[in-house]
């Protein structure tokens, strides 16, 4: 069954050339110098005022980088990146941690007012939105505003750029930083733990339910630069936190490198909700430009009945190398992946999840859902384990996609190891498991054959997208309608 | 990551080496042969023994499992060889179907003259130069292969099978039978043709001596032509103590009706790998499998299905039981290719895990380039439902005969496959023993 014509409507409607975000920020700027070395890694180091111990942290992490070689095995095919023909480091030039919104450069509020996100605080609450955001807005390698820190300071969560939580909260940071996602684990990533430069750090103290959202929205403007940020979330005994990550950048004929970590920690009884709307510049329909998008985000459930929650929206990006994980460390512990991209253009996404079992009772679900149209590439690879001690480890994993034209591929790559005899896992990847009484249930009541199956799978991704906040509904609201009858599994 | 150090050679891949080196000169065929043996080397010799570094390799380290590469065993003579085929039956009941046998990899008798099938030996094809021979290694999906290019090195001892029209529903079965006093390792290879519109029976089955550690490497390749029709079951009962790697290698034209179930139960480790390449649309395709394993025993099941042209359809459904401290893998990949439009693949995986310590790998992937098409995979691995056999107990049944019970009914669905009842009540009867067997 081939795609039906309103869901090729919508997919065109967010092809790679009606892409909003493309303008660009003209600001004088400060780099570091070109390439990357351990004076690079030492420049940002200084930039950011860190203390020596960080230093340290992030040189052993580049010499490490230096020995290790870029991995080939995901489904993705891009020139050899000149990690020497780039700049590490970009700020506004006489940037110096503003102190209120009215330091900042008006161009950069310009441009965030543009993207449509609030910086303002008063602004925010005379509007019409009931609820509030608190953002951190990084532009290129550094944070430009925090909002809504004093507030949320009054009931004990920490919310500031990374940059700041090292000097300020050292203990915190060197507790858990790299505890998730250690400096050596993978190539990007240990690139990443050399020259980090901003992101956000999030501490909700125990027992307390984070009084409203918090928001990262990162921004890449400056030209031949790479942005490596780093976000760190800890969400103490009984804790809950919702967090919410944006990110945009101009339209560009070259390629950008943006290689993040997100790490999480749930301590016992603590829920993380993490949802994405990647929308980096995808490149032009010839795959023209466009952001290299190499991320590595993990979670790690180590208290026990601790939950972590997975929600993205990828649409940008020219590459998506990206697989949000949680390894259900503590007994009885959640963990949650609902994903849905879509590429167009000669667009190339290998995503997925890893769900690592080793507590008793564990339970995970992924939900995937790929669309490719255009020439792109869309590819699921998820990992679903259990070990030896994870027993009644319960895991439901369902992944479709979708085609639209013939130019494009979809495939789907999960790896399902059980060393554990209790434990279960079920892999599906089709429309057609529908269960007949459902079918019967609105057949009986007049609907046809396929007027049924879109009613209950369009119920189904509504069901996927409901776990994203109210505040990214909107931008999410085009592609819930997606239909995803004709789905090839 | 570091692809370009080159490994040390283990003490199996140095004595190939220097094997294939000796031989050369002295295996059968002429010169285009003997290049086609040099090239298949040279691919073998490129990446050794696969590793897990090869991801259709991703759970089963050949390097490290077949740590030595014994000699071949000698021919063996008349009296020996009925003595290790009547020992090393695969099947309780013997089917009345006329057999080529193989003891220890070698080609020991050929069946009497059927009308419409024509049987030469391996050897004696290519030392002739058979026209026939430039069919072998024909697919190119299995190119890649070492293992499959490292049989197609050394290849001497199998045969060449034609079957025309004129045979009617032609049936044959191929019995490897394997006994030494020495462990050997052997690389017998068969090829089967099924010419347009012809109908085969095909029963493939693997004994060999408990006890004996000895390797195989044997590879079947099925070359069916448009509209005919292929029945091909398989059964490895090989020793516990040996090794086995495998490959069914299938091409299929046009309209043809194909089927292929495998039954895996007694070598500590085994590695069956099929690839299948549809050429001519219409094909029918169905492939199954049930592997029971128990103690420390290890096996693999890798499947390669490319619809390469529209309007096909498959089916795949692979059972694997596990006990003890066991090792199963499956591995299923369907690609479809960009004009396979109207192709419609389903592929499921089940395992059921009967002890704490057993563990399940499945990898189910699809890889889709065309538009208009169906496909679907599932993978499921658990125990044995507690409500169920609470309910068979509950009326009677003790534990082990309820377990029993539901693992038969488990492992029925793909039985279900074998359209032969002789064969298909061998099965039966292989399942009853092994469950049987779990006291």
């Amino acid at each position: 069954m081939a795609a039906v014509q309103e869901t090729v409507d919508r997919v065109k409607a967010i092809d790679v050339d009606q892409y909003k975000y493309g303008f660009e920020t003209v600001l004088e700027t400060e780099k570091a110098p070109k390439g990357l070395s351990e004076d690079t890694v030492r420049y940002i180091s200084a930039k950011k005022n860190e203390p020596e111990w960080m230093t340290q942290w992030r040189l052993d992490a580049f010499r490490r980088w230096q020995t290790m070689v870029e991995p080939t095995w995901a489904r993705v095919d891009y020139p050899k990146i000149d990690y020497q023909d780039a700049y590490y480091y970009s700020e506004p030039k006489n940037f110096s941690g503003p102190d209120s919104l009215d330091d900042v450069d008006p161009e950069i509020l310009k441009t965030y007012e543009k993207l449509g996100i609030p910086l303002r605080e008063q602004e925010l609450l005379a509007g019409v939105k009931t609820s509030k955001v608190a953002v951190d807005a990084v532009f290129d390698s550094v944070s430009v505003a925090t909002t809504f820190k004093e507030e949320l300071k009054k009931v004990g969560v920490i919310f500031c750029p990374i940059s700041e939580a090292i000097r300020e909260h050292p203990e915190l940071v060197k507790k858990y930083l790299g505890s998730v996602v250690p400096a050596s684990d993978n190539f990007f990533a240990t690139l990443n733990s050399a020259v980090f430069t901003d992101g956000s750090f999030v501490y909700i103290p125990e027992g307390v339910r984070c009084p409203m959202e918090l928001s990262t929205y990162f921004r890449i403007n400056e030209r031949n630069t790479g942005q490596f940020e780093r976000t760190l979330i800890i969400a103490d005994k009984g804790s809950y936190v919702s967090y919410l990550e944006g990110c945009t950048a101009p339209q560009r004929d070259e390629h950008q490198l943006h290689a993040a970590v997100v790490e999480l920690v749930a301590l016992e009884d603590a829920e993380i909700k993490y949802s994405t709307v990647q929308n980096w510049f995808p490149g032009d329909a010839e795959g023209k430009g466009g952001i290299y998008n190499f991320v590595t985000k993990r979670g790690d459930c180590r208290g026990d009945r601790s939950k972590i929650s997975w929600t993205q929206v990828e649409t940008g990006s020219a590459i998506t190398w990206k697989y949000p994980s949680c390894i259900l460390r503590g007994n009885g512990s959640n963990g949650e992946f609902y994903s849905i991209a879509i590429s167009n253009g000669r667009q190339q996404v290998d995503s997925g999840t890893k769900m690592i079992h080793l507590g008793k009772n564990t339970t995970s679900r992924i939900i995937s859902k790929g669309i490719a149209a255009g020439k792109s590439d869309n590819t699921y690879r998820g990992q679903v384990s259990a070990h030896r001690k994870a027993s009644n480890a319960r895991n439901f994993t369902n992944c479709d996609s979708l085609l639209i034209g013939d130019q494009c591929g979809a495939h789907t790559v999960p790896y399902i190891e059980s060393k554990n005899a209790s434990a279960v896992f079920e892999h599906e990847a089709t429309t057609s498991k529908i269960s007949d009484d459902q079918m019967f249930y609105c057949m009986q009541r007049g609907l046809s054959d396929e007027e049924a199956v879109a009613l209950i799978v369009n119920g189904f991704v509504k069901d996927v997208l409901q776990h994203l906040p109210m505040e990214f509904a909107v931008e999410a609201q085009k592609l819930i309608s997606i239909s995803l009858e004709g789905s090839v599994g | 990551m570091g692809a370009d150090v080159k490994p040390l050679r283990t003490a199996a891949e140095a004595a190939l080496i220097a094997r294939f080196q000796a031989a050369a000169n002295s295996l059968p065929g002429d010169s285009a042969t003997g290049r086609r043996r040099t090239e298949a080397f040279d691919r073998f010799e490129k990446t050794g023994l696969p590793t897990r570094r090869i991801e259709e390799f991703h759970y089963t380290d050949l390097r490290a499992l077949l740590r030595d590469a014994p000699e071949p065993a000698a021919r063996p003579d008349a009296a020996v060889a009925a003595t290790v085929l009547a020992h090393n039956a695969a099947f309780p009941a013997p089917l009345a179907i006329p057999s080529l046998d193989f003891v220890n990899g070698y080609l020991v008798s050929q069946p009497p003259a059927i009308a419409g099938v024509d049987i030469v030996a391996l050897d004696a094809a290519l030392a002739a130069g058979d026209a026939l021979t430039g069919r072998i290694g024909a697919l190119e999906l299995a190119q890649d292969n070492p293992m499959l290019a490292l049989n197609t090195a050394f290849m001497a001892e199998g045969a060449i099978v034609r079957v025309s029209k004129e045979a009617g529903d032609a049936g044959l079965q191929l019995r490897f039978a394997n006994a030494a006093d020495a462990p050997f390792s052997s690389a017998p290879r068969v090829l089967v043709i099924v010419d347009d519109g012809a109908s085969l029976d095909l029963i493939e089955t693997h004994a060999g001596a408990s006890g004996l550690a000895y390797q195989v490497n044997a590879v079947v390749e099925i070359i069916a032509g448009d509209g005919a029709r292929v029945n091909h079951t398989r059964i490895n009962a090989e020793g516990d103590a040996a090794q086995a790697v495998s490959t069914l290698s299938v091409s299929l034209g046009a309209d043809v009706r194909f089927s292929s179930f495998g039954l895996t139960t007694g070598p500590a480790m085994s590695r069956h790998q099929i690839f299948l390449g549809c050429a001519g649309e219409g094909a029918d395709i169905t492939i199954g499998g049930a592997t029971m394993l128990r103690g420390r025993q290890f096996a693999d099941t890798t499947l390669t299905l490319d619809h390469a042209v529209p309007n096909c359809n498959s089916r795949e459904l692979f059972k694997t039981v596990l006990d003890d401290e066991s090792t199963g893998v499956f591995q299923g990949k369907i690609i479809v290719r960009q004009h396979a439009q109207k192709t419609d693949g389903r592929m499921m995986s089940a395992a059921l895990l009967l002890a704490e310590n057993a563990t399940m790998n499945n990898k189910p992937e699809l890889e889709i380039f065309a538009d208009d098409v169906q496909c679907a995979h599932g993978a499921t691995c658990g125990q044995l439902d507690d409500d169920l056999l609470f309910y068979l107990m509950a009326r009677g049944l003790p534990r082990k005969q309820a377990e029993a019970l539901m693992v038969e009914a488990f492992l029925g669905e793909p039985l279900e496959f074998v359209a032969r009842e002789d064969v298909r009540d061998n099965l039966v009867a292989l399942v009853e023993g092994w469950l049987a067997a779990r006291g």
